[in-house]
């Protein structure tokens, strides 16, 4: 039989090598991938990470890599707070979706007005739409004990819909021949969060990112609120002999993610996306929860970790289109990612004992 | 006749010493004492012979031969059984199975009934094999542990502080049984920190300090305070209080019920006292007869009525920990870690549990870590917690000096109510000494102290007023003095004798 037998001290290098070490690991297996798929993958794992950040080309990619980054960094931020208080907020994708819808109706409401209010009303209400929506996993959860990652992970499917029913339908544009999106965000200038300086990438969604992450790491290494989180994620009675509602946490983490990723939709939906559409989601909200984990659900790791799988989408995009590989391919190897940290992390805090049947 | 003998046993683990060169013997009928503080080596020692843990250097010989069980199965099969000081039960199941699940082959259910009940009467044990372990009280389910050595027939019962969880009353039980054993030439090896069980019971006693074998004894020749010092290796003060008279009512509870959320919970009913200032009171009871719900309601982590608990005239049933400890009311819970403390968390950060908005290490919400830390310290230095630093784990402290830090974290803070759960709960004379003699300062300082545990010599020596919890009712409080044990077992109930 197989046990696994906790280690009392484990090796402080080792923790912190692990993100590294899952990236080889997923370097490597993903090469064996590519070598069944028919390519040399010595050139595909070239394409993923190196192309986008020095290849030829990488002028343009490194805008698309902060493009990408931002809204998977601002959602994980989010989440990362829940997963160390022990709730698991899975849901981001449909937060991030409802926050887009909301906040870009409110701004499709107000068309064609040419205010600077426009821009920041629209904010909030994203950022209002992935709170509402987070809140009724939370609602659930407090009232009923309902698990949040399945009331979280069908909430995303409802959001689906949801956007696809409206852009079908009141939130269709007028003058867009019934193809099922609304107006383009770009052609309406009060609403539009365009590229702040041409060619970088950068919008204000980038730079809100940026301010997040300062912001996260302060509360979370010298506020009460951060000290509560990691107390109530490492010693739950101990959260509630200090003080900490248990309820009043699950509300307040699950509402604070999806306000962030409800934020993300609206900064997305408003610059790269450009409008709202069926094929709008694009898995940010579910990438996300990689990043969260292989940053530590720490923020300057979050940061990384975001930049990282931010190149992987770019170079997928690459492989794509050079090597004609599948989208998929790029998606397993993301995939490998998090299973590759997680099965590291079981063997740096663990270590493998075989041990005979039937023996104490 | 000599049954098992101890050759210079020796385990080190990194960076201590846990037995270092200890010999002695136990003869065939005899109750030997092992006595020790804690860390000196007790549960290593034992853990040594019932095969858990492999000596580095040393040997054994049981009944002349040697002796070095790989396993426990080994041990067992050798003849030594052990009654842990935790139970391993399963509360959905009857007695009978869960005896059968600690047997390597078990009989039939109905001859095991049998046999269950056949060693039931003889040792004077009353247990029926078909009761549900989770409707059984602490000494019931004790016997449970028992009655699954004896039917092995063992030659050597080792006993970890079996009495901690009793009733007066049942400890005579359990005496009555342990010397019929002896007497049929059965074995004990004995510990405990009850130091006039061991006057009463054993005829040889070994002292462990730091590892070593200080001393053996013979228990009757000595006095409790004797054998007390020889275990510390230094003299003992007995805690004591200076005369005060009880002022107003601080604390004034009232008819406070609260439904246990945990199936296998006690729910309080009707709970009614009131704490005065200068009042040390002391809440006996069996565990498992609602003081964990006791001390939550209190404390503020459950609710209750917001009448049912009066603080200086302020109603508090209805409000949180934080409220109640800006008020005055601070708490210190029986589990040391995970719920007094965090056990990842280093001290420092740990203070801020109940310190941050009392001793004010913030602003606006920001956490002042200097402020943290020299509160540590101050802990650390006034309550000589040993500790390297006051950045180590909570979890890297031994039992008893996480103890005087959490008991020190509140009474540092100046509480006007203190409501202490377990103040000595594994915890070595001197510590414990030093615990209670806090507890009695703060009493003198004009705060009330309401102390709930489980030792009765420990309660009989600080408290002025007295009340025993039983199945969830609270007695009502009545002077201590002139209270003897014999009533206070009577008053706890618990298992029918």
């Amino acid at each position: 039989m197989i046990r696994l037998e906790p280690r009392t001290d484990p090796s402080r290098l080792m923790v912190a090598l692990t993100p590294i070490l899952a990236v080889l690991a997923t370097m490597i297996v993903g090469g064996m991938l590519f070598v069944a798929l028919g390519k040399n993958p010595f050139e595909a794992i070239r394409m993923i990470f190196w192309d986008p950040i020095l290849g030829e080309f990488a002028f343009y990619y490194r805008g698309q890599i902060l493009i990408k980054a931002a809204p998977l960094i601002m959602i994980a931020l989010g989440l990362s707070f829940g997963f160390r208080a022990g709730i698991w907020n899975i849901g981001a994708e449909g937060q991030f979706i409802m926050g887009a819808v909301i906040g870009g109706a409110t701004g499709l409401a107000l068309y064609p007005l040419d205010s600077f209010i426009v821009f920041p009303l629209m904010i909030v209400m994203g950022a209002f739409g992935g709170f509402i929506w987070a809140m009724v996993p939370a609602f659930l959860k407090i009232k009923f004990n309902a698990n949040e990652i399945l009331v979280s992970l069908m909430m995303v499917y409802v959001a689906i819909n949801f956007l696809s029913g409206m852009v079908t339908g009141v939130l269709r544009n007028p003058e867009g021949f019934n193809f099922p999106e609304s107006r383009s965000f770009q052609q309406f200038p009060a609403a539009n969060n365009a590229e702040l300086w041409a060619g970088t990438g950068i919008h204000w969604g980038v730079l809100v990112t940026l301010g997040l992450v300062v912001a996260a790491y302060v509360m979370l290494t010298r506020h009460i609120f951060g000290f509560n989180i990691r107390l109530a994620g490492q010693a739950p009675r101990a959260a509630k002999f200090a003080g900490v509602s248990p309820n009043k946490m699950i509300a307040i983490c699950l509402g604070l993610s999806g306000a962030l990723a409800g934020m993300a939709g609206l900064f997305e939906v408003t610059g790269p996306a450009g409008k709202l559409s069926t094929t709008f989601p694009v898995g940010y909200g579910f990438t996300a929860i990689i990043v969260a984990f292989l940053g530590r659900l720490h923020p300057i790791g979050i940061l990384l970790a975001g930049l990282l799988l931010a190149v992987t989408y770019v170079g997928g995009d690459i492989i794509q289109s050079k090597l004609s590989l599948p989208k998929a391919s790029i998606q397993v190897f993301q995939g490998m990612l998090l299973f590759f940290l997680l099965a590291v992390d079981v063997l740096v805090n663990f270590r493998i004992r075989l041990t005979k049947r039937g023996s104490a | 006749m000599t049954l098992i003998t101890l050759n210079g046993l020796t385990k080190a683990y990194p960076g201590v010493i846990a037995n270092d060169d200890v010999s002695f013997d136990i003869d065939k009928g005899e109750v030997h004492a092992l006595l020790g503080e804690n860390g000196a080596g007790k549960s290593t020692l034992v853990k040594m012979i019932y095969g858990l843990v492999k000596p580095d250097s040393g040997q054994m010989t049981f009944n002349g031969e040697i002796f070095a069980p790989a396993e426990p199965r080994a041990a067992r099969i050798a003849g030594v059984a052990m009654v842990f000081q935790h139970f391993s039960l399963f509360e959905a199941l009857n007695v009978a199975e869960n005896i059968a699940l600690g047997m390597e082959n078990p009989p039939k259910p109905n001859v095991l009934s049998e046999q269950i009940r056949n060693v039931s009467t003889k040792y004077g044990l009353t247990l029926d094999p078909d009761r549900l372990v989770g409707d059984l009280s602490v000494g019931e389910r004790q016997r449970v542990e028992i009655i699954r050595c004896l039917l092995q027939d063992p030659k050597l019962l080792i006993m970890d502080e079996p009495t901690s969880v009793l009733t007066p009353q049942e400890v005579d039980v359990l005496f009555t049984t342990l010397r019929r054993l002896r007497d049929e030439g059965t074995s004990i090896l004995y510990i405990s920190h009850k130091l006039e069980e061991i006057k009463a019971l054993c005829e040889r006693a070994t002292i462990l300090r730091h590892g070593k074998v200080v001393g053996t004894c013979v228990p009757k020749d000595e006095t409790a305070k004797s054998m007390a010092e020889m275990m510390v290796g230094a003299k003992l003060k007995t805690p004591k209080k200076s005369a005060t008279k009880f002022g107003a009512p601080l604390l004034v509870v009232e008819n406070m019920s609260q439904k246990s959320i945990d199936p296998f919970g006690t729910s309080l009913k009707n709970i009614t006292f009131n704490l005065r200032a200068g009042e040390v009171m002391g809440v006996a009871g069996v565990a498992g007869n609602g003081q964990d719900e006791l001390m939550l309601a209190l404390s503020g982590e459950t609710l209750t009525d917001a009448e049912s608990v009066k603080l200086e005239g302020a109603f508090m049933g209805q409000s949180g920990p934080v409220e109640r400890r800006l008020r005055g009311l601070l708490t210190a819970p029986e589990e040391r870690l995970g719920h007094a403390a965090a056990p990842d968390m280093s001290l420092t950060e740990n203070t801020l549990l109940s310190g941050f908005q009392r001793q004010k290490l913030g602003r606006r919400g920001f956490v002042n870590k200097a402020g943290a830390a020299a509160f540590a310290q101050k802990i650390i230095e006034e309550f000589d917690v040993r500790t390297p630093s006051v950045r180590n784990t909570a979890k890297s402290l031994s039992g008893g000096n996480l103890q005087k830090f959490v008991v020190g974290r509140e009474v540092l803070q100046n509480p006007t109510v203190f409501i202490v759960n377990q103040p000595t709960w594994g915890v070595d004379a001197a510590a414990a000494a030093s615990i209670r003699q806090a507890l009695l300062e703060l009493a003198s300082g004009g705060a009330g102290v309401l102390v709930i545990s489980q030792d009765l010599d420990e309660l009989m020596e600080i408290s002025d007023t007295f009340a025993v919890l039983s199945e969830g009712n609270m007695s009502t409080p009545r002077p201590a003095k002139g209270v003897t044990v014999e009533e206070i077992g009577l008053m706890m109930g618990g298992t029918k004798v």
